[in-house]
Order: structure tokens, then C-alpha cells, then sequence
């Protein structure tokens, strides 16, 4: 039976008109405004056990957003269902269902262009179809956040988990985080806000999570109260106007680029590109400062070092938990955080005396692997093993990892 | 924008460039300015890189004309000629990819209603036959189904003309053009029959040879646009280029197609009607009821 099994539907009824602003005295109404420090590291924390899905709503709740558009593509759906419920209730200031990706991602430029602080969602096939307009938004200097939940993108069709589809991302000027689970997800959500409206950054901000391992299972999340949100965007304060006509009538895009084809319209374009990746990389310091940085190290002396992103860094932790009470060996993990800007300063430091370096992922290319090997090229003599590697939905065993630490052991998976 | 943006500080005004200073001492801002009093103000639109001669030029100037508050106006366009000349427009432009203008403008005039709920802020969409009834399709048809409130102009040349001279889906049965090398095989499409369909406001047929009434169409779209509902212009504007018309016979050429083929046309729904009527009670717009769509005009 479809979800929509007990919706009661009324031809001709009439639409209940959303509330523009929270209405008085609705719970969203009361919202107080908080700034991102109290709302990250000062704010009272409470446990709740619940899925990723709900833990991006969470952060929506709280993110003070004012425009969010959608369009249902599992595992993805479910968020943005949810986040049109946060609109009904006030809490998000505009919503509308989409006609499909391009315009879904073209209508969210739109919307950061205004200057309102905007939120889309989107997964697999769905990315591959918005890819032209992802691709330009760092062009375009647009603050704003799509969330990624990881499915499938290649023929055979599937649903399933599998995160290919950040290949293809990785090289547009979006940062890119990666998120290892529930909590990740809602931290890294609304951390992606504020970094992406820094004036020195003005940047897109993607944050994937693989779908269904993170999006529909509950995991343990610390929140803070939902009577809290961050300060709102100040579109006055980025690398570029607002185009609201709020400015003095300049002639904006006077002599864009792409009018002409001369040397110093190949050096607009590429002076302009560089400054989007020099913005990447001035990120940094705020995925340092609110995000406890780009890599999260553990037993950093390690020779054997697992490299992972996204849910491969939980069956990753669990093998090297197991390696060390089972077999008494300590081994190394390094948790890629954020995929642009990419950690490879801290790669390097952190890989200086390894001799094995493995890369779990959940995708049949080995994106990580070749960005891991890109880093450290001429910085480590240590073997990079491509693998494992799981894809089409499998999941990754942490006995299939183990069997990569120890290749001379045999285990069961 | 408000008028203290707008305004030179003292201090600077010397070394602000003539044309600057001619924008805010001269310039339409806050003064609307009429057609006829072209040559005796600074245009929205001076300078362009079109080809000499091209109507979708005029038409440009003219529309800018025509908008009834430029400096609370935001232009959307995309690939095509006619960004040519919007990217010179002294109000904001927006230029994103090939086909995406209507969702832009969707989310640009939402986003804008968010932030200014006092301030109306105008959205118009300009934008080739090509990038809105082929590759833009989708997002034009749905921005009129979810009855967003901006404007859609086309500028209509019946051709893909940035690209060289390929068919569009607006181009003429047999027309022989690149990519149609045995002349183009089905009709025009029948957009402002799809923008009925959807039930667009106001849906208006025009060539530039009339400038005044250009003008005055641009003006009454934007202001239905803004209160009620998506509005639509589609104008012929030759591309004289590929269609091969001597540069001093394209208006002859917009009189001819206009007689032939491309009459003035003006469907408006009741409630647009009475709103304009309430705005505007001096002026009564002439158009004809939306039941009786031909209305055609000879000049
Ligand atoms: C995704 C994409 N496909 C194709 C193009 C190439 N392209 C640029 S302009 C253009 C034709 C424009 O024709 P039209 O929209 O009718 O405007 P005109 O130039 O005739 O005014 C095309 C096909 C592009 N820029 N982007
Ligand atoms: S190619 Fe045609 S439409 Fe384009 S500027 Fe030249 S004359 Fe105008």
C-alpha cells in the first residue's frame, strides 16, 4: 500500500493558507535569535534517539531559514517532507514543491540571489540531473545549503545506498562535507549555514550523509532546545551583492566574460575561478573552529591507518575497536570531515609514519582513494590500498575491513 | 533601492563618472519616463553589443521604458542574444544557465517576498524563443501552473540566433534553417495558447512597431505580475541576421509579419482587469475581454 494510504483528499477543497511569518504566539513565533556560538558549543544539550531524516529537520527547526524547496527522491524525500511540515508550523518562512532538479536547483539560486537563506535537498539521480546548475552556483558566489542523501546513480536502477555520485562533486567549487552519522548530520547542517554566508567564504555548502544507513536509522543525538535560532543571513556582508536592487544602479554585469572572447575575458574567468577555490580553501578556519576541523584522528601513531568518510568511518571505528580488543593491535583512523576544502595539510602530517593505508568506501569508483593518493604523492612511502569497497546497497562488514588490516588472518564475513 | 543609495555623496560627485551622474540627475528612477520623450533622458539601456540594426534591441529599450518601477526591478535572461544587451541594463540582471530563467524567478521572487514585505520587488524574465519554449519549457510551463507573480517576456526571432541559425520550436513550418536543412518540419508552437491553458493573468502578442503600445504592455504585465498572477509577452523580434533582412527594412519586415501572422493580442483575466482598473482609473485599458483574444491591430 502507497503512503498516502489514509490521506483524506477533498477535490475543489480550498488550500489552508500558510503562514507567511510564524503566526503569534505558535511555538516558532517564541524562537529566540542565538548566535552560532551559544547555538553550537554554549547551548544546553538533550538526548534523542532518532533517525538521520530527523535529525536534519532538527537542524532545519533551528537553522532559521527562510526558503526551502523540494523535490522526492528516496532516500532523500523524507527530509524535505519534514521540512515542509517546519513551514506549516512557522518555522520556515517559504516552501514549495519543485518541478524536478534543474529547476528545483536553479530555483534555489534564485533564492540566495535574493538574499534569503536558502535550503534544498537532493539524492542521487537527483544530483546527476541538477549537476549543470550545482556546478555554477560557487561561479555565482551563493551562500546557501543542499543536503545529499547518497543513493545509487548508475544503471541497474536502485535505490540503494551507495555514494558514487560525490565524484562528480567534488571538483565544481561547492565545499563538501561528509557525514558519519545522525548527529553529524544535524551538526554539520547547520554548522554548513553560517560557514557558507562567512564573507570571505560566500560559498554553496553540500552536506552528504549515505542514505538509508544514516537517513532512516536512529542513531543517538545531542540537541539543543528548539526554542533557539541561529541569527539570520545579512546578505549585506558577502563577496557580492544581493541582487535586490538594494544597491546603487551599477551596471551589475557589465562586460561579463562570456561577452567576449579576448585575453582579458580568459583572464576574468580564470582569476574568477581561482577566487572561488581561494574561497574554498578560506573555509578552513571556520570547519576548524566550529566543526573541531577537517579530520578527526585516532591513534595517530598507528602504521596501519584507515582513511574513511560518511558511514565507512563508523564500520571502520568498530574494526579498529575489534583489532585492538581482539587481536591486540592498534590501529589507526583518520575521519575525512570535509571532502572541499580537502584535508590534505592534515593528511600528510598525519600519515608521516604509516606503512599501510586502507580506504573503506561505499562506491564502486574509489573516489576517497584517489584523493587520498593525490595527498600524500611524494609526502609517504606508505602502501594506499584501494578498498574495501562495497556498492549497489551491500553494507561493509568490519570483518571485511579486518581482512584487509590483516590479509594473512582469515575472517568470516 | 531607495533613493539615498541612489544619490552621490557630495563630496564624491566630481569624480563619478558622466554616466553615473547622468543615471541619477537624468535617469528613469523614480520619474517615469514615456516613449516619446526618447533622446531627452538616460535610458535604463544605452549601449549594446547587438548586431546593428536588430529589433530585439528596440524592443529591450523599449521594455525598459515600460516598467513602472525600474529601481525596484530585477531582470532574469539567459543564453541567448538578447542577454547581450540585459548584462548593459543599469538595473540588476541575473544570468544563470541556458533554460533555467522561470525557475530562477521563482525562487528569486519568493526569496525577494521574504525579505521585503513591504517593498513589491518587480521580477521580470527575458529571454530567447529558444530558452523558454524549448529548453525552458518545463520551468515555464510549472512557474504559470504554480501562478508565480512575474513576468515571462520572449523575445521572438523565430530562431536559435546566438548560436548561429538552428530551428526552434517557435520557428515557422518549412522555414529552412540550420539544423532543418529540408525546412523545419511542424508548426510553430502555440505558446500563447499553452499560457491560456495554464490560465496565465495577462497574456499579451506584440511586434516593435508600435513603441508606445510596446511600452505600455510591459507596464500593465509587471503591474498584474506583481498582485495577481505570471503574466506573458510574446514579441516578435526579427532576427535580421538569419532571416537575411537588410538592416533599414527590419521594421518593414516586423509590419509585414505583424499583418500576416503576428497581430496585436491582449487576453486578460477579469481579475486582472479590475485590478488594473482600480490602479489606474484614468486610463481604462482597452483590451478586449478574455473570451475575444484577436484583437488585432494594423498600424
Ligand atoms: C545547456 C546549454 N545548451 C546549449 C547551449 C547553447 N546555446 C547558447 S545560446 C543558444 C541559443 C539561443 O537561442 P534563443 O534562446 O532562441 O535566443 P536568441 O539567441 O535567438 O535570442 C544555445 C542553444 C547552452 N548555452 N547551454
Ligand atoms: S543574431 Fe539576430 S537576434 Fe542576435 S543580435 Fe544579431 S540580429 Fe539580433
Amino acid at each position: 500500500m502507497a503512503d498516502s494510504a489514509g490521506v483524506e483528499v477533498k477535490p475543489g477543497a480550498t488550500v489552508q493558507a500558510p503562514p507567511q511569518a510564524a503566526s503569534a504566539g505558535s511555538e516558532a513565533s517564541r524562537q529566540r535569535v542565538v548566535s552560532p556560538e551559544y547555538m553550537f558549543f554554549e547551548a544546553p544539550r538533550e538526548r534523542a534517539f532518532i533517525t538521520g531524516s530527523e535529525a536534519a529537520k532538527e537542524a532545519i527547526r533551528r537553522a532559521n531559514v527562510d526558503i526551502a524547496i523540494s523535490y522526492p527522491i528516496t532516500p532523500q524525500s523524507e527530509t524535505m517532507q519534514q521540512v515542509g511540515a517546519l513551514w506549516a508550523e512557522g518555522y520556515v518562512k517559504e516552501y514549495y514543491r519543485g518541478e524536478e532538479e534543474f529547476g528545483v536547483m536553479s530555483a534555489i539560486a534564485g533564492a540566495s540571489r535574493s538574499g534569503a537563506r536558502s535550503l534544498t535537498a537532493t539524492a542521487g539521480p537527483g544530483l546527476m540531473r541538477g549537476m549543470e546548475v550545482v556546478a555554477s552556483w560557487p561561479g555565482g558566489r551563493m551562500p546557501l545549503v543542499l543536503l545529499i542523501m547518497c543513493r545509487v546513480i548508475n544503471a541497474p536502477l536502485s535505490i540503494q545506498p551507495d555514494n558514487a555520485e560525490l565524484a562528480y562533486l567534488l571538483n565544481s567549487g561547492n565545499i563538501i562535507f561528509h557525514a558519519e552519522n545522525q548527529q553529524d548530520f544535524f551538526d554539520y547542517s547547520l554548522k554548513a549555514f553560517i560557514i557558507s554566508e562567512k564573507p570571505e567564504v560566500t560559498l554553496p555548502v553540500a552536506v552528504a550523509v549515505d542514505g538509508f544507513f544514516v537517513t532512516h536509522a536512529r542513531g543517538y543525538v545531542m540537541l539543543p532546545p528548539s526554542d533557539i535560532k541561529l541569527t539570520p543571513r545579512d546578505p549585506y556582508h558577502e563577496a557580492i551583492p544581493a541582487m535586490d536592487n538594494e544597491n546603487p544602479p551599477a551596471r551589475i554585469s557589465r562586460d561579463a566574460p562570456i561577452q567576449k572572447s579576448n585575453f582579458i575575458s580568459y583572464h576574468v574567468h580564470a582569476s574568477w575561478q581561482q577566487e572561488v577555490w581561494a574561497a574554498v580553501e578560506r573555509s578552513r578556519k571556520y570547519i576548524d573552529k566550529y566543526m573541531g576541523g577537517l579530520v578527526e584522528i585516532v591513534n595517530p601513531d598507528a602504521e596501519t591507518i584507515i582513511v574513511a568518510s560518511g558511514s565507512a568511518v563508523s564500520q571502520s571505528r568498530e574494526a579498529v575497536r575489534q583489532a585492538e580488543e581482539d587481536l591486540g593491535e592498534r590501529i589507526g583512523l583518520i575521519k575525512v570531515r570535509s571532502l572541499r576544502p580537502f584535508p590534505t595539510r592534515e593528511l600528510r602530517e598525519a600519515c608521516k609514519n604509516a606503512k599501510r593505508i586502507l580506504v573503506p568506501e561505499f562506491n564502486c569508483v574509489g573516489w576517497l582513494h584517489r584523493e587520498v593518493c593525490t595527498a600524500l604523492y611524494g609526502y609517504s612511502n606508505a602502501e594506499i590500498i584501494p578498498g574495501p569497497r562495497v556498492f549497489g546497497g551491500i553494507s561493509l562488514p568490519t570483518e571485511m575491513i579486518l581482512q584487509y588490516i590483516f590479509p594473512d588472518k582469515k575472517f568470516a564475513f | 533601492m531607495s533613493f539615498d543609495n541612489l544619490k552621490m555623496s557630495p563630496a564624491l560627485e566630481k569624480y563619478m563618472t558622466k554616466e553615473y551622474r547622468d543615471l541619477v540627475e537624468r535617469g528613469p528612477y523614480g520619474k517615469p519616463k514615456k516613449v516619446s520623450e526618447m533622446g531627452t533622458f538616460k535610458e535604463i539601456l544605452e549601449e549594446h553589443p547587438m548586431c546593428a540594426g536588430c529589433a530585439m534591441t528596440l524592443f529591450i529599450r523599449l521594455t525598459m521604458i515600460g516598467l513602472p518601477n525600474p529601481e525596484h526591478t530585477i531582470l532574469v535572461g539567459t543564453a541567448g542574444c538578447g542577454r547581450l544587451a540585459l548584462t548593459q541594463t543599469s538595473i540588476p540582471f541575473i544570468y544563470g544557465n541556458y533554460g533555467d530563467t522561470n525557475a530562477v524567478a521563482s525562487g528569486l521572487k519568493r526569496g525577494l517576498a521574504t525579505r521585503f514585505a513591504d517593498q513589491p520587488k518587480d521580477v521580470v524574465v527575458m529571454a530567447g524563443d529558444g530558452g523558454l519554449a524549448d529548453i525552458g519549457f518545463s520551468a515555464v510551463m510549472h512557474s504559470w501552473f504554480r501562478k508565480e507573480k512575474f513576468t515571462t517576456i520572449m523575445l521572438d526571432n523565430e530562431v536559435y540566433g546566438n548560436t548561429g541559425g538552428q530551428e526552434s520550436g517557435m520557428t515557422e513550418r518549412g522555414a529552412i534553417l540550420k539544423m532543418a536543412p529540408k525546412g523545419k518540419q511542424f508548426e510553430k508552437m502555440d505558446m500563447i495558447g499553452l499560457a491560456k491553458t495554464a490560465n496565465v493573468a495577462y497574456i499579451a502578442r506584440v511586434t516593435p512597431t508600435n513603441p508606445t503600445r510596446v511600452a505600455s504592455t510591459i507596464r500593465k504585465a509587471v503591474l498584474i505580475a506583481r498582485e495577481i498572477g505570471p503574466t506573458f509577452i510574446q514579441a516578435y523580434t526579427s532576427c535580421n541576421i538569419e532571416y537575411a533582412i537588410p538592416t533599414p527594412k527590419v521594421m518593414d519586415d516586423a509590419k509585414e509579419v505583424e499583418t500576416a501572422r503576428y497581430g496585436f493580442m491582449e487576453i486578460m483575466s477579469d481579475e486582472a482587469r479590475e485590478y488594473l482598473e482600480s490602479i489606474e482609473p484614468a486610463k481604462k485599458p482597452k483590451a478586449k475581454k478574455s473570451e475575444s483574444e484577436e484583437a488585432v491591430t494594423a498600424n
